[in-house]
């Protein structure tokens, strides 16, 4: 069974932080390692590449690392957190391009399974698929 | 003194995070019109931590001086122009070759396609990109007529400056302000702003050989 990690880079770290708390509500009693990197440190809106290596490396078990994001520099700090990694760590990240809070609550909930990381880059990029058949 | 010693390149940082400081009010401005109204505070939030940054560890040589600024501003700065800026000083600390004005400018060119790269901007995108590749340009083509570096640079500045003013009527392809479509244009981009601000810090500070 894969042990992927999750990371979520927001701009706002209280919007992260309420991303994860929705998404764990499906996973009661798991030990998924769901990593946030947000917002500034002082407490501001904003993203820091420094901090998603960081918690790219606390999220990763060796089977890999799937990172959503919000929007604009967290895109591009998430981008830039890949060069500063050791190239193992690198080849086991996957950036999604999956909208934050589905991508996620999608993603979590396969890797909570123990799904590989294609598996669960998969499902959270499938992550509006609920919504858009709900609303079709 | 050579261009790329510590000390020079100190300067043209310590220079930059002057200027930035100064003008941190009019690149919000800009920033308010067409974007999320924060590029100066961000910009001085991250050139005020690099230079408190080099004053807590003096770097060993330039390119561990560039490493330490590229370093603090993808960390500290916050908003888009933290990788991109942070992406221009690494790109340059890993092109340093000897303290010639041919090395400087080909540092240069080095960080100026690094953030091509990284923010897969195009010249008239309207973003930092419509600045920094004319500088490149002009500052490759001034070293290779054989001329001295500060006035190599000065052309450069020039030209950073043309390349702002140039993409002021456009509408933005990149960026928060791609969001705002036909709004956007007639309004000054505030990364080529920024992006100006550092090639004339460049052209005050650097030496002439």
């Amino acid at each position: 069974m894969a042990a992927v990690g999750i990371v979520v880079v927001s701009h706002s770290r209280p919007l992260a932080e309420a991303a994860v708390e929705l998404a764990r509500q499906m996973l009661p009693n798991s030990t998924l390692a769901i990593e946030v990197a947000a917002g500034t440190d002082d407490g501001g809106l904003g993203t820091d590449a420094v901090a998603v290596s960081t918690a790219i490396t606390t999220a990763d078990t060796g089977d890999g690392v799937v990172v959503l994001m919000d929007l604009g520099s967290a895109v591009m700090s998430a981008e830039t957190a890949l060069e500063l990694l050791d190239d193992d760590v690198r080849a086991r990240v996957v950036l999604s391009a999956a909208p934050l809070v589905e991508g996620l609550v999608g993603a979590a909930v396969v890797a909570a399974g123990g799904a590989d990381r294609d598996r669960v880059a998969a499902e959270a990029l499938r992550g509006l698929a609920p919504k858009q058949a709900h609303l079709s | 003194m050579a261009a790329l010693d510590t000390d020079a390149l100190g300067a043209w940082v310590r220079e930059y995070a002057r200027a930035v400081t100064e003008h941190r009010e009019e690149l919000t401005e800009l920033d308010s019109a067409i974007g999320d109204a924060d590029h100066g505070t961000n910009m001085h939030r991250g050139m005020t931590a690099a230079v408190a940054a080099l004053d807590a560890t003096p770097p060993a040589d330039a390119a561990a001086l560039l490493k330490t600024v590229a370093m603090t501003m993808i960390s500290k700065v916050g908003g888009t122009s933290g990788p991109l800026y942070g992406t221009f000083f690494l790109r340059m600390s890993g092109a340093l070759d000897d303290g010639s004005p041919a090395a400087f400018a080909a540092a240069f060119r080095a960080g100026v396609e690094g953030v091509v790269a990284r923010g897969k901007a195009e010249l008239e995108d309207k973003t930092m990109v419509d600045a920094l590749l004319p500088a490149a340009d002009a500052l490759t083509e001034a070293v290779e007529a054989g001329q001295e570096l500060d006035t190599a640079l000065r052309a450069a500045a020039d030209a950073a400056a043309k390349g702002r003013d140039s993409v002021t009527p456009l509408v933005a392809r990149k960026g928060r302000a791609s969001y705002l479509g036909e709004r956007s244009a007639g309004h000054v981009d505030p990364g080529a702003a920024s992006a100006v601000l550092l090639v004339e810090a460049a052209a005050t500070t650097l030496p002439g050989s």
